[in-house]
């Protein structure tokens, strides 16, 4: 075995308590709301509604949850050729 | 279309949880595409175990509801492209799980997928009846000791009578993987041998993961130990076994990481 692989050993213990500490503040604080995401994913999706139609599966949110801050991906796949609502007249919002 | 494989024992604490995401790994790693879907519902653990933990969303429940759709809850692993995870929900309890909720999810993963591997909860209650029910074969987890070998049986009880198959009047497929296995202990008499656990559950052998150290230290990097430490004794197993789960024949043997001098010299560890 090599050294590096001895002390890699050895501070596994200190990343699995630190993946621990990580999870569980998450865990102990979303007590109050644990389905987050998906609201906000709904109401991604209506505010996005307003302007253009878009099917749910094209919203797609991923978190990686971290120590300070979570990051919150929002992925949104607009099609081409945009079908407009018809409760409004010209897409109000130009996506870049 | 995917075979779905329930790994299940009636016991808790035997390493389902280990053997799901290490199985699950191996098969992913051999090209097949893989999704392993934890079904203990309110103690999720498989999400951690894989490394997953910190990005989950939706969950198995989500999609059980009709809350979120089967592609936006399956998370792909970031070394394996072909490893995808469907966690449980931490925050409900099992009672969330419809029946018809879960046939239609595993119907809907059969096409996309050539394994479905689902992790049971301990017990035999709701939770571990449902995980079973739509199986295709049956991966029984046993430690060599008493207790486990009993609930095992329980379990393999269960697989001939309360799944889908069964009550279609077809044969389930069951296996043992045997975890935990000290060679050296099982030879002195103080543990119970592979044969004498054949002996009492008649099921084939699927695998014998000795016990090892590098399981521990999968778990605390996140990663499944066929991964983490590929060539320990413990990943070589696991490895054997998905091979054999694909129908090639193998010979049983357990491999150590018993290391001479000169191996270790070399940093290599011995067959």
């Amino acid at each position: 075995m090599k050294f590096a692989g001895l002390f890699g050993r050895q501070r596994s213990a200190t990343t699995a308590h630190h993946r621990l500490q990580v999870l569980l503040m998450h865990e102990r604080c979303a007590g109050g709301n644990p389905d987050l995401i998906p609201i906000l994913h709904e109401d991604i999706l209506a505010a996005i509604n307003k302007h253009v139609t878009v099917d749910a599966d094209k919203v797609r949110l991923k978190i990686e949850r971290g120590e300070m801050v979570s990051l919150l991906e929002i992925d949104i796949e607009i099609p081409t050729h945009v079908k407009q609502n018809p409760e409004r007249g010209a897409p109000a919002v130009q996506f870049r | 279309m995917a075979q779905v494989v329930v790994v299940t024992s009636g016991k808790g604490g035997v390493g389902k949880t280990t053997s799901t995401a290490a199985l699950g790994a191996a098969l992913a790693r051999a090209g097949e595409r893989v999704v392993v879907v934890d079904f203990d519902v309110g103690l999720r653990n498989l999400d951690l175990v894989m490394g997953a933990e910190r990005r989950v969303v939706y969950d198995l429940i989500h999609v059980v509801q009709g809350s979120a759709r089967l592609s936006q809850a399956l998370i792909r692993d970031k070394r394996i492209d072909t490893l995808f995870l469907l966690a449980a929900s931490q925050t409900r309890d099992k009672d969330s799980l419809s029946d018809d909720g879960v046939e239609r999810v595993i119907r809907e993963l059969r096409p996309s997928f050539d394994w479905v591997i689902c992790d049971s909860p301990a017990g035999i209650e709701r939770g571990s009846s449902l995980a079973m029910r739509h199986a295709d074969l049956a991966v029984v987890v046993a430690n060599p000791e008493v207790s486990s070998v009993r609930d095992s049986d329980r379990i393999i009880g269960l697989l001939d009578s309360t799944t889908d198959k069964a009550k279609r009047g077809e044969q389930m497929e069951k296996y043992l993987l045997l975890t935990r296995y000290d060679p050296v202990r099982a030879e002195r008499g103080e543990m119970l041998c592979v044969e004498d656990v054949l002996e009492i559950l008649c099921i084939p052998l699927l695998g014998i993961i000795p016990e090892s150290k590098d399981v521990l230290h999968a778990s605390n990097m996140g990663l499944p130990v066929t991964i983490n430490e590929p060539t320990s004794a413990a990943a070589r197993a696991y490895n054997d076994a998905a091979r054999r789960l694909q129908g090639e024949q193998i010979p049983l043997v357990v491999p150590s990481d018993r290391t001479t001098l000169f191996s270790k010299l070399l940093g290599r560890r011995a067959a």
